[in-house]
């Protein structure tokens, strides 16, 4: 059965991917599970946002692919962070967490 | 950095496209087979780990159409797309493509060589400084009601000393010298103006070589001096500069070069080849005299100081002027005028009514190739319908068809581009009367209306019919197919409007056309008054140091006509100051002996020629009572005037004129006494006949003049012979403008006659473009309606119904187009009014001709399609879908 879980909001999953790719260069369909397993499976990025959101990145220089070979020997893209990518990690990170923080304080108030 | 990254990404994704998509395919497949191979380790059955995997991971061609929008290519892979697409379609059609293409180079052609001729003549400043504050002064009413007098030289004085609206102002005069032969060239007859020191400072010019006029030239008894066009420094002395400083004759008198004007300097025309100062060349009487009105007046503005103000400060100083001198003959106030606007006088209105019909003519060329594609669109709809069905978006399919008329208008610019040079060349060539005609050609500018014009057609020509066939009804045609009911109703609807538009513009375009047309004719038969057939003329002006005395130029004229008529082949032949639609060129007040004075202020005044005695009969100018000259009349202080008609009704209503006395207004007050009436000649075409006195040519006045001469046939030939026979006299002397008399006429109506003839080929073409779009209307509704005309048929209706319905139908987008048409040009006719001569602007017989012609050639185009529809097999039609 397909598993079950949440739709990212718009412009989260860039930030997700940056952090994911924050421990190591990782092919397309690990960036997926990890963020999968990391969310206990709560989050699920489709192929479909997944590798257009790749790219994108990747044409704004903050990730850049190289092709090497997967821990069962295929030919796999893998991506890693740039320098670039890393800060705007650094940049996208702590604005979500003063937004969650905002949310957050809106609804305890409440 | 990151835009050049950026960059790079995206040449990658449009240059390398194949290996991009590759990688594309094989990320994907990678993370297809990751996923299978988690279920499969999960214990999944191959099979349901494929399908599961599938399932989960959704559309692969969505993803890659998204990732390939990530690229930011996509735009131009479009492009690419449409512009094939655009082009394999054009090749397919060629003759849809060639007729579109030849019509579109048309309508840009010749919109760009318009165009430049109107921003050449009319709205590029003029080429010096602050232009905006150069005018050009006139006297006013000076004795009806013109408003655009010259100005006498008295009369400049009192404004040069009173105004203080102007930093500077200059006098022009016209004149023409005999430039003498020297180094072997022969002399020649030239244009030149005569000018005060100050009005190349004013203009702002720099002398390309040498100086311009110091007030010590500019004054009466100094040395000649003269300054050259850079044309004539070109052309007769081959640009060199040693001529500087030079003498040269001019009129048999020595003048100094001292300098050469610049090769843009093209003021006032481009005609004018020599410049000498004013105060030398007139006599100081003449230039305090305030009743000879002979001089056009340049000045430049104070800093700060409107026309306006301008205007009525001159216009008060003149008026006081006239009232402190009313036996004066000047004008009772004066204007200001731009010197721009006084340039193109006369020019710009029949300029912008050519630019109005090459507009037309644009706007016919655009609708008609809308109109084709139209056609084009309909006939492909079902292709388009599949497009749409298969996710083509509306945009989509609007952005190919743009594109693709965007291809077509872009050939028709490119060639419109060379065709407007051509064009342009040709105009110039004819039109010389233009001011600065020589700095007019195809610039940047040009180049950029040209181009505009292009994506306007291209846009209007594709986006009409593709609007018309995207809306809201993409999917209609498939399901309309299936049965074969009468459809597209608005397709055709639009294709009729666009008709309509198109019928209307032409009756616009041939109204207008006809009346110019009508005009030129009405211009070309008035009656001169005199003969036109085999009569040779040429232009002298004998030099006044050659011949300074009255006996000198008398004996000179008499023995050139002896000479002239002894040549074998001539007939007759005379002597006239001024021939026959030579212009008003001269007239004088008088007074008539034993009439009551006239009160202060008023004048009696008419033109004034000279002529020998064989100049009437030479002519067939009409006796009317009385008698021409005789020789005896012709000795120094002969007092015999002959005067015309005109003359005759206006100053002497009720009483005979033979015998009267007429004092002419000289230092002297010569007295003249009327011997006869002869008929009236005109000296303008487009002007009724002046009220004109002739003075025996000896009269010691007329030292300029045209020798006209009568031959049974072939006077042409007599011209040679003739100018042989001056030049035995004085070879110095040289004849100017040797034309017959139909060659003249038909050059004082030549702009007319172009402009009309433009016109009328313009409106032919939007004709022939409108009957061909009507064709193919008729025709395609003929092929929509086969089925439903067969159903007609079938149920009893007789061929004559049928074709009565489709030619109302056919007819219906004509007559209104007509209809409008009409109303367009009445309105229209009002506007160029001023250009008419002779033909009331609704002249009803051009309006009526008009619409005859558009409705034979529109029944004309409808008869074949509907013929057709006539001729259609009922059985046939139903079984044809």
């Amino acid at each position: 059965m397909p598993e079950q879980g949440i739709d990212l909001p718009q412009g989260t999953l860039d930030l997700l991917i940056l952090r994911t790719l924050a421990l190591g260069s990782q092919h397309g369909w690990a960036i997926s599970e990890r963020i999968h397993q990391v969310s206990s499976k709560v989050l699920l990025v489709r192929q479909g946002s997944l590798y257009p959101a790749l790219h994108r990145l990747e044409r704004r220089g903050w990730i850049k692919a190289r092709w090497g070979a997967s821990e069962n020997n295929r030919k796999a893209k893998y991506y890693e962070l740039t320098k670039n990518g890393q800060k705007q990690l650094e940049a996208e990170r702590s604005e979500w967490e003063k937004l969650a923080a905002a949310v957050a304080q809106v609804l305890e108030a409440s | 950095m990151n835009t050049i990254h950026d960059l790079w990404m995206r040449l990658r994704g449009l240059l390398r496209r194949e290996a991009v998509e590759q990688e594309l395919e094989e990320e994907l497949r990678f993370h297809f087979d990751e996923q299978v191979r988690k279920f499969v380790e999960e214990g999944v059955p191959l099979d349901e780990a494929q399908r599961q995997a599938r399932l989960e991971i959704g559309g692969e061609e969505q993803t890659k159409e998204e990732c390939r929008d990530v690229r930011g290519v996509r735009f131009l892979e479009n492009l690419g797309q449409d512009i094939r697409y655009g082009l394999r379609s054009l090749r397919k059609s060629p003759g849809f493509t060639l007729v579109a293409i030849l019509t579109l180079t048309l309508g840009i052609g010749v919109n760009t060589a318009l165009f430049t001729i109107v921003h050449g003549v009319l709205l590029k400043p003029l080429p010096f400084p602050q232009p905006e504050r150069l005018v050009s002064l006139w006297e006013r009413n000076v004795i009806d009601e013109g408003s655009f007098n010259p100005v006498s030289g008295g009369v400049f004085a009192d404004w040069e000393s009173q105004a203080k609206s102007f930093e500077e102002m200059a006098l022009v005069g016209e004149d023409t010298a005999n430039l003498s032969g020297d180094g072997g060239a022969l002399p020649e007859m030239i244009g030149t103006r005569q000018c005060s020191h100050t009005l190349f400072p004013i203009l702002g010019v720099q002398p390309a070589l040498g100086r311009f006029f110091s007030e010590e030239d500019d004054r009466h008894g100094a040395n000649g001096t003269v300054v050259l066009t850079y044309g004539l420094w070109k052309r007769r002395y081959a640009g060199d500069p040693a001529i500087v400083g030079k003498s040269i004759l001019l009129d048999a008198q020595k003048y100094t070069v001292i300098g050469i004007l610049p090769a843009w300097f093209d003021y006032p025309d481009a005609r004018v080849q020599l410049w000498a100062p004013v105060h030398h060349e007139v006599s100081e009487m003449d230039m305090q005299n305030r009743g000879n009105h002979r001089f056009f007046v340049t000045a430049r503005l104070k800093d700060g100081v409107t026309v306006g103000q301008a205007s009525s400060e001159l216009d008060a100083i003149q008026q006081r002027n006239h009232e402190q001198f009313p036996d004066e003959l000047m004008g009772k106030g004066a204007q200001v005028v731009l010197l721009s606007e006084n340039l193109v006088r006369g020019v710009a209105q029949p300029l912008y009514v050519l630019m109005g019909a090459v507009g037309c003519v644009l706007l016919i060329a655009c609708l008609n190739v809308a109109n084709l594609f139209m056609a084009r669109v309909t006939a492909r709809r079902k292709e388009i319908a599949v497009r749409a069905a298969l996710g083509g978006s509306r945009w989509r399919i609007i952005l190919a068809q743009v594109t693709e008329s965007l291809l077509l208008t872009m050939a028709g610019g490119g060639l419109g581009a060379l065709l407007a040079w051509a064009t342009l060349h040709w105009l110039l060539t004819l039109r010389t009367d233009l001011p600065h005609a020589g700095s007019i050609h195809i610039d940047r500018l040009a180049l950029a209306f040209t181009f505009a014009l292009t994506i306007f057609c291209g846009v209007v020509s594709g986006l009409l019919p593709a609007l018309a066939v995207t809306r809201s009804e993409l999917l209609g045609p498939l399901k309309e197919e299936s049965r074969g009911a009468s459809c597209g109703k608005r397709r055709a609807r639009l294709r009729k409007v666009l008709l309509t538009a198109e019928v209307a513009l032409t009756v616009l375009l041939l109204i207008v056309g006809g009346l110019m047309l009508k005009s030129f004719a009405e211009l070309r038969s008035m009656n001169m008054g005199c003969t036109t057939d085999n009569v040779l003329t040429m232009g002298f002006s004998l030099p006044d140091a050659r011949y300074p005395t009255n006996p000198q130029i008398a004996s000179f004229l008499e023995q050139m006509l002896v000479r002239v008529r002894a040549v074998p082949g001539v007939s007759r032949a005379g002597i006239v100051s001024v021939l026959p639609g030579g212009g008003h060129f001269m007239d004088n007040t008088f007074s008539i002996e034993g009439a009551p004075p006239l009160p202060a202020g008023q004048f009696l005044n008419a033109v004034l020629r000279g002529a020998d005695p064989a100049y009437f009969t030479t002519m067939s100018i009409p006796l009317k009572r009385g008698r021409f000259f005789e020789d005896s009349d012709q000795r120094e202080n002969g007092n015999a005037m002959v005067i015309t008609e005109s003359m005759v009704r206006k100053f002497f209503p009720d009483g005979d004129a033979i015998g009267k006395t007429l004092v002419i207004d000289w230092e002297n007050k010569p007295r003249f006494e009327i011997v006869g009436i002869v008929g009236d000649v005109l000296s303008n075409l487009n002007q009724p006949a002046e009220p004109t006195m002739y003075l025996p040519i000896n009269s010691g006045r007329f030292s300029y003049g045209s020798l006209v001469v009568r031959s049974d046939h072939g006077v042409t030939t007599l011209a040679v012979p003739i100018e042989k026979e001056i030049a035995a006299m004085d070879p110095n002397l040289a004849v100017s403008d040797v034309l017959t008399m139909e060659q003249r006429v038909g050059k004082s109506t030549a702009t007319a006659e172009f402009d009309a003839l433009l016109v009328l080929v313009f409106a032919a073409l939007g004709l022939i473009l409108a009957a061909v779009g009507l064709y193919g209307l008729l025709s395609y509704l003929v092929t929509e309606r086969t089925n439903e005309i067969g159903i007609r048929m079938a149920l009893g209706a007789q061929r004559s119904e049928v074709m009565r319905i489709m030619f109302v139908d056919g007819l219906r987008p004509s007559a209104v187009g007509l209809g409008l048409g009409l109303f367009a040009g009445g309105v229209c006719a009002q506007l160029i009014r001023s250009l008419l001569f002779g033909v009331q602007p609704l002249e009803w017989r051009v309006f009526a001709a008009v619409a005859l012609v558009v409705f034979v050639i529109s029944a004309g185009a409808c008869t074949y399609p509907v013929w057709r529809a006539a001729h259609v097999d009922p059985m046939t039609a139903l079984r044809c879908e």
